[in-house]
């Protein structure tokens, strides 16, 4: 027996305490419970959420920068924007190596899109400038190979490069690989790198190692035998600037020692030219501040951008700003879209509530029949209800026709219905409109007649009795209804695509516009993100002032 | 005035028929006066016409045909706000957005009454019923009993002359519905508001009323005050509906005045009252209230008829007991015994003798 006087937990006949027996004798339960939605839960994780997730992830995901020019960002990092000082010859140096790369694996017009969407111009200048790399190197080929034949032999490189104990740094190179072409760059290269030659040339052991891993792992290509490119000509033309590297070279005894001492000794054929003379020669917009400017604000991996852009304000050197007057378009439409569906909400209750009451005070075969009317829009395409508009709508169409025939319009007035905001609201009022009336219906057909007639028999005559007593029982059915309607008016993109015009667009053809035509999806997901926020916004004040409570889908 | 009216009749209904379909009718040629201060019931089987009536009277039905007057005035074109009538629904009908308070206050907001006036009526309202301390709740947090008492309230507040009740305690529990009959009873009698009581239990409509209108099939059976109604029901309809009742069908065989003799169907002969027959040969309904039964042939009539019996089953109910019989061919006739000290317990298959005062059974129409 338990001792009852025993302030501890309460136990269970088996001497267990009876919260963990309870919770032993639940556990089945709930496990079972989950089976049972686990499939639905598997298909709406896969379909809906993880997607979902995933694209509101692009809206601040800004790695482009930083995978493809690695070099370039770090080398920026002491670069005073603001000040907009002349860029220190490194930065075009790491830009070549960078670029070289990015252009190899065609993925430099990626990031010339991703920044012409802060800054116009630059996709073309990424575009022209990634053809034209090769003549940055190839002096530099051009002096090495005249200095000593052997530069011109693949196999020589690679005898020159190998070695042991640049791991590090060859795995270092395969990760900005695998980060700038979006997949794995692993598997074995037949290439080791020599530690001794990545001390002393630091920036040709980056490029030929970088060469090493694309010619091995992308081209399939065995590296010993192959040329390397001409960025390798050119990083061993960044290393033999450096005085020291020179001088290190003097006490090299490693393999090709003797080639690269040839090499210094005649230094003083090499091109003279610098590295950012060499990008203005193939483009002079290299030298603009606002280009280099836009590199650096959009170079951090994650960028508050895309939202900024959502909401007309741009990033600027001194945080967010406003954009200019005339490239400010996504407040307005916002607005827009949130007035147009009040509007719309208003008129499906306005339409809406007579025939619910109607449906639910009709006895119930004719109410069948107009429930089916109800019904029949469902039935239809949306696209044929829409067209359908079109028909009735233009300026041609049968109602502007009808109206002229009964000398409402004159003709030469004929009412502009289509391709405005008028248009829009039409049509999506008709569509929305089994929306309001299911939910109001389900809820007035739960009030008895009763109370409208215990209001009459109290004295209240009909709209006293409808007003006072009737409207405020029906109020969650409008509740619902609205909820319903606003919400999927919020988000609608057909309807207004096809009877929209300019006026009568809404977001969501603005966000469908970035994902399938401007191709800018992490401004489309920060412009989508922002809808569901102030759809969970409303939802959320709806429930702190009316109550969710008081919305009933039925009975 | 036409016939039926009388200076007395503040409730009237003349030649009042209801058609839904136009092919049927709910009422027929329904002729119903009520005096001031009256307490009328209507009581019948579901279908039977009492609802509509209520319903007519309280103007959310219009007749098809007649006239209803209420104190005298033609009403059948008066919408029922300004009828004045006072009405507590069967589900109570409370306005479930309101409180208690606001509900009551309703029928004098549409009034177009001051506050002060109204917060009084509401509250004087309210202590009658015994739930001045709810007025701040919602219909939803009270009690069924605590419901009915407020939708009496209700309908009580605006001080109305007549008030209908459509089975207003069908939804409460046996203890309190018993409580509750006798609550509107005396505040019905205590305000002196006419009543006009919708139901189907007959315990409710015989201890609650002045007056009881049995309807069946659109027709008034029999209207009487409770006690006529159970000892002289009109017709077998009635003598069924109201109260526990035996019947047995045979034909008569003589009449002398108020006593007549009866051959059964099911052999034997016994003594009723003629109140339906008029002649020799006639076919009847006897019908005979179980406690009315004698089985002590001691204490009948010396010459009176008697009937050979078998205790078919014998149910113990505390202060009665009951007895099921094989009389003269039925199987399910009922007799009550009171739980008397000397009262015996007829064991089953005991063959008794039965028999009755000729005016407790009376001999009605064959149905």
């Amino acid at each position: 027996m338990t001792d009852t006087t025993n302030s501890g937990p309460m136990l269970a006949a088996d001497g267990r305490p009876l919260k963990q027996s309870l919770a032993r004798a639940l556990r089945r339960q709930k496990i079972r419970a989950l089976m049972l939605i686990a499939p639905l839960l598997i298909f709406i994780m896969l379909t809906f959420i993880i997607p979902i997730g995933n694209m509101l992830f692009r809206s601040v995901e800004n790695d482009i920068v930083g995978n493809t020019l690695p070099g370039t960002v770090e080398a920026l990092e002491d670069w005073d924007a603001q000040s907009a000082e002349t860029l220190d010859d490194v930065v075009f140096q790491n830009l070549f190596i960078d670029l070289f790369k990015a252009a190899e694996a065609k993925e430099h017009t990626k990031l010339g899109t991703r920044l012409n969407y802060e800054q116009t111009g630059i996709s073309s200048l990424f575009r022209t400038t990634g053809r034209n790399l090769d003549d940055i190197g190839e002096p530099y080929q051009d002096w090495l190979e005249d200095t000593d034949e052997r530069f011109k032999d693949g196999a020589f490189w690679y005898e020159m490069m190998s070695g042991s104990g640049g791991e590090a740094i060859l795995e270092e190179r395969r990760d900005l690989w695998a980060a700038l072409v979006g997949e794995g760059m692993a598997g074995d290269i037949g290439f080791t790198l020599s530690g001794e030659v990545a001390e002393l040339l630091p920036w040709t052991a980056k490029a030929y190692s970088d060469w090493a891993i694309y010619t091995a792992i992308a081209d399939e290509d065995v590296v010993a035998e192959e040329d390397p490119w001409e960025a390798v000509y050119g990083a061993l033309g960044i290393d033999l600037r450096n005085a020291d590297t020179v001088a290190a070279i003097a006490g090299y005894s490693g393999p090709g020692a003797d080639a690269l001492r040839a090499a210094v000794a005649n230094i003083g054929a090499m091109p003279t030219t610098t590295f950012r003379d060499a990008f203005a020669a193939e483009d002079e917009d290299w030298l603009k501040t606002e280009n280099w400017q836009t590199i650096k604000i959009y170079s951090p991996n994650y960028t508050m951008g895309y939202f900024l852009n959502s909401i007309d304000m741009e990033k600027g050197l001194d945080g967010a700003q406003a954009r200019p007057e005339n490239q400010q378009i996504y407040v307005k439409l916002f607005l827009r879209t949130l007035k147009m569906s009040v509007i719309i909400t208003l008129s499906c209750i306005l339409l809406g509530y007579p025939v619910a009451w109607i449906l639910a005070n009709l006895p119930a075969r004719s109410a069948n029949v107009l429930m089916i009317l109800v019904l029949l829009p469902f039935w239809t395409s949306l696209l044929v209800r829409t067209s359908a508009w079109k028909v009735l709508l233009q300026q041609q169409g049968v109602i502007n026709d009808l109206l002229v025939w009964l000398g409402f319009v004159d003709d030469a007035n004929r009412l502009i219905l289509m391709n405005n905001s008028t248009g829009t609201i039409i049509a999506m009022t008709h569509i929305l409109l089994p929306f309001m009336i299911l939910p109001l219906y389900s809820v007035m057909k739960t009030i008895p007649p009763s109370y409208l007639r215990a209001a009459k028999s109290l004295g209240a005559t009909n709209w006293t009795a409808f007003w006072r007593v009737y409207f405020p029982q029906s109020v969650p059915g409008i509740g619902a209804g609205s909820i319903l309607v606003f919400i999927l008016a919020i988000g609608y993109y057909i309807t207004p695509e096809i009877v929209g015009g300019t006026d009568g667009v809404f977001i969501s053809n603005r966000i469908a516009y970035h994902i399938s035509s401007s191709l800018n999806w992490g401004l489309a997901a920060a412009l989508g993100t922002i809808l569901l926020s102030v759809v969970l916004i409303l939802y959320w004040l709806y429930d702190k002032i009316v109550g969710i409570d008081n919305v009933k889908l039925g009975g | 005035m036409t016939t039926s009216g009388t200076d007395a009749a503040f409730v009237e209904f003349e030649r009042v028929q209801k058609s839904y379909d136009g092919e049927t009718l709910v009422v027929k040629d329904l002729n119903l006066s009520m005096p001031r201060g009256e307490f009328l019931t209507m009581l019948g089987p579901s279908g039977s016409g009492k609802t509509t009536c209520l319903m007519m009277l309280a103007g959310f039905e219009t007749a098809t045909h007649g006239a209803i007057r209420l104190g005298g005035q033609s009403i059948n074109d008066i919408p029922p706000h300004k009828r004045g009538i006072g009405m507590v629904f069967q589900n109570y009908a409370l306005f479930p957005h309101m409180t208690i308070a606001e509900n009551l206050s309703f029928p004098l907001e549409v009034r177009k009454l001051g506050k002060s006036v109204r917060e009084e009526k509401v509250k004087r309202a309210l202590d009658m019923v015994q739930m001045g301390a709810f007025g701040g709740r919602r219909p939803a947090q009270l009690s069924g009993g605590q419901q009915q008492r407020v939708a009496l309230a209700r309908a009580l507040v605006f001080e109305p002359e007549l008030v209908l009740m459509d089975e207003p305690l069908g939804a409460l529990d046996k203890q309190l519905r018993e409580h509750m009959q006798f609550e509107i009873t005396r505040l019905a009698h205590d305000l002196g508001i006419t009543t006009v009581y919708v139901t189907h239990d007959q315990t409710e409509a015989l201890t609650m009323s002045d007056r009881v209108a049995v309807f069946n099939d659109g027709v008034i059976q029999q209207l009487a005050p409770p006690d006529e109604l159970y000892e002289s029901p009109q017709n077998s309809f009635v003598a069924q509906f109201i109260g526990e009742n035996n019947t047995l069908s045979g034909v008569v065989k003589s009449i002398d005045g108020d006593r007549c003799i009866v051959e059964l169907d099911g052999g034997g002969e016994i003594d009723a009252k003629p109140v339906n027959v008029s002649k020799v040969g006639e076919r009847t309904t006897l019908s005979i209230r179980p406690e009315r039964v004698e089985i002590d042939k001691k204490r009948l009539h010396k010459d009176a008829h008697t009937l050979k019996a078998e205790v078919l089953e014998f149910i113990y109910m505390g202060d009665i007991f009951r007895t099921r019989l094989r009389v003269a061919g039925s199987e399910d006739f009922i007799i009550k015994t009171r739980n008397a000290p000397d009262q015996v317990r007829l064991q089953p298959g005991t063959q008794i003798e039965i028999g009755w005062l000729p005016e407790d059974c009376r001999a009605l129409d064959a149905s």
